[in-house]
C-alpha cells in the first residue's frame, strides 16, 4: 500500500500578483474521498485556488503541505484546465504524451492511450488531430490525458463551462466513475445543478477567500453564511 | 529585355545539354549550402527553443544580438573567416582557406542567427500556448524543449528553408573564403559574378535562372515531404 498524498493542508496561503492579493489568506484541509466542488461568483478566485493547490501558483505567504514531500506528490495529481491545450498531435499521441513524459515506453503509452480514449468516448477519433475536435471532445481528451496517469487527486477548472447538456452529462459520468475508483476530485463550477449532482463537499469562495466549507447536503439546504444563501438564490453577492 | 530572353534560352541550353561544368558547380552549391543549413539547424533550432523556454537575466540581450546578427553583411563574415583561416591567422595551420569547408563555415555563421531567430519566435508562441499544460504535467526542461521543437516542426522547416534561401544565394562570403577556384570552390553564385564581370550576360543570367529553379525545387521537395506525414489538419 502506497502512502496517500492526502490530506493536503493549506495554511494562511496567499497568492499575489504584482503586489496585489488575488486570493487568501486560505486555511483549508483536503482529505478523505469524494468530490469537492469549489463554488463562487466570477472573479472570486476559484481558478487561482485550484492552481495554487496543484502547484501552478506559488504562495506569497503561508504554504501548503501534502502528506508526503512535494517532489513525490507532484506526479500523483493531475489538472484539467478550463480551456484545454490541444497539442499539435493526434488524439492518441496527445493522451500518450502524459505517460511518455513520465517515462513510459512509446508502444505501451500508445496502447494505454487508445484504451483510455475509448473509455472516455473518443474511440472513433484516435488518429484525428486534436486540433479539430469539438469542444466536448477536447474536454474529454483533456480528461483522458489527466486520468491516464492514474492520479490520486484530480483538479478540474470548470470542465463543462462551454459544453451543452449531453456533453456535460458525459463528462459527469466519467468523473463519477473516477470517483468510484477512488480518485479524489476537486473541481470548480458555476453550474449549481452540476454542483448538486456531483458534490460531496462544497468550498464556497468569495472575494478570494473561502467563505464557507460544508458538506454538500447541508450547504444546499441550510448554508451557514448569508452570502452563500444569497448566492444559492441567484442573487449577486460580493 | 532581350538579355533576359537570351538568358532563359541559355539556361535551357545548359540544362538540356546537362553541361558537366554546370552540374559540378550546381552540386557544389547544394553541398555547401545544405551542409551549412544542417549544421546551422543543429545549433539554431535548440538555441531558439532554449531562448524561448529559459528565463535568465541576459536573455533579452542574447535575443537582441541574435536579431542583429541576422542582418550581418556576408562580406564582413567572409572577411572575418578569411582572417581567421589565413595562413597567419589562428586557424591557419588547418589549411582550410579556399576550400568548400571554409565556405561552409562562413555560411553556418550567416545562416545560424536567421534559423535561431525564426525558431525562437515560432517556439515562443507555441510555448505561451503549451506553458500551463507542460508545467502541470511536471515535465523537465529538456522534455519541454524537445516537445516544442517537435510540435513546431512545420514552422522550423520554414526557418530552415529561409536559411537555405539565404545560403544558396549568398556570394559575398564564399567568394572571399572560397576564392571561386575552378573545379574546387566555384559555385553558382560565384560563377554568375565571374561571368557578369567578363560581360557574358546571357551565360550569367542562364546560371541565375538555374539558381532560381534550384531554390524553388528544394522548397517544393521539402514541402511535399512534410505533407506526406500530415493526413489531418495540424
Ligand atoms: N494573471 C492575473 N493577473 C492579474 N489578476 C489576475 C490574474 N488572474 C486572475 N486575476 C484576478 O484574480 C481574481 C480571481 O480570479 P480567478 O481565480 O480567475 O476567479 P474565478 O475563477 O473564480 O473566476 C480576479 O479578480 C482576477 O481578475
Ligand atoms: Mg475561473
Amino acid at each position: 500500500m502506497v502512502t496517500s498524498i492526502l490530506p493536503l493542508r493549506i495554511h494562511a496561503a496567499e497568492v499575489k500578483r504584482r503586489g496585489t492579493r488575488l486570493i487568501g489568506p486560505i486555511d483549508l484541509t483536503l482529505g478523505g474521498t469524494g468530490i469537492t466542488i469549489v463554488l463562487g461568483p466570477n472573479g472570486s478566485g476559484k481558478t487561482t485556488l485550484l492552481r495554487l493547490l496543484h502547484g501552478l501558483e506559488r504562495p506569497a505567504h503561508g504554504g501548503l503541505d501534502w502528506s508526503i514531500p512535494e517532489e513525490e506528490a507532484r506526479g500523483r495529481r493531475s489538472f484539467v484546465f478550463q480551456t484545454p491545450t490541444m497539442m499539435r498531435r493526434s488524439v492518441t499521441d496527445c493522451i500518450a504524451y502524459a505517460l511518455r513524459v513520465a517515462g513510459t515506453k512509446r508502444a505501451e503509452a500508445r496502447a494505454r492511450a487508445r484504451e483510455m480514449a475509448s473509455q472516455v468516448g473518443l474511440g472513433h477519433a484516435l488518429d484525428r488531430s486534436a486540433q479539430v475536435l469539438s469542444g466536448g471532445e477536447k474536454q474529454k481528451l483533456a480528461l483522458a490525458r489527466a486520468l491516464i496517469r492514474e492520479p490520486e487527486v484530480l483538479f478540474l477548472d470548470e470542465p463543462c463551462a462551454n459544453l451543452d447538456g449531453r456533453a456535460t452529462r458525459e463528462i459527469e459520468t466519467i468523473l463519477t466513475d473516477a470517483k468510484s475508483r477512488g480518485t479524489r476530485i476537486v473541481m470548480s463550477t458555476h453550474d449549481l445543478g452540476q454542483a448538486a449532482r456531483l458534490a460531496d463537499e462544497i468550498v464556497f469562495m468569495l472575494n478570494g477567500c473561502v467563505r464557507e466549507l460544508n458538506v454538500a447536503g447541508t450547504f444546499f439546504e441550510t448554508p451557514a453564511t448569508p452570502e452563500a444563501h444569497a448566492f444559492l438564490n441567484g442573487q449577486i453577492v460580493e | 529585355m532581350n538579355e533576359i530572353l537570351e538568358g532563359l534560352v541559355e539556361a535551357a541550353k545548359l540544362i538540356a545539354a546537362f553541361d558537366p561544368e554546370l552540374v559540378e558547380i550546381t552540386l557544389r552549391s547544394l553541398q555547401v549550402t545544405i551542409t551549412a543549413v544542417v549544421i546551422a539547424a543543429a545549433i539554431g533550432l535548440p538555441l531558439g527553443a532554449w531562448l524561448a523556454v529559459m528565463r535568465f537575466r541576459s536573455r533579452r540581450l542574447v535575443i537582441a544580438i541574435l536579431n542583429a546578427l541576422m542582418g550581418l553583411p556576408p562580406v564582413v563574415v567572409g572577411l572575418i573567416v578569411y582572417v581567421l583561416l589565413s595562413r597567419s591567422g589562428p586557424f591557419g595551420v588547418l589549411g582550410l582557406l579556399f576550400t568548400p569547408t571554409a565556405m561552409i563555415i562562413a555560411q553556418v555563421i550567416i545562416v545560424t542567427p536567421l534559423i535561431a531567430s525564426i525558431a525562437h519566435q515560432a517556439i515562443r508562441d507555441l510555448w505561451s500556448e503549451y506553458h500551463d499544460l507542460l508545467i502541470s504535467l511536471n515535465t523537465t526542461k529538456r522534455q519541454r524543449v524537445a516537445t516544442l521543437l517537435w510540435d513546431a516542426r512545420r514552422a522550423l522547416l520554414t526557418a530552415c528553408l529561409a536559411g537555405f534561401g539565404r545560403g544558396i544565394g549568398e556570394v559575398g562570403a564564399i567568394m572571399i573564403v572560397g576564392g571561386n577556384i575552378d573545379n574546387a570552390t566555384r559555385v553558382l553564385t560565384t560563377a554568375i559574378a565571374l561571368e557578369t564581370g567578363k560581360g557574358n550576360f546571357a551565360l550569367a543570367l542562364g546560371l541565375g535562372f538555374v539558381l532560381i529553379a534550384l531554390a524553388i525545387a528544394v522548397n517544393l521537395l521539402m514541402h511535399s515531404l512534410s505533407r506526406t506525414e500530415r493526413s489531418g489538419t495540424w
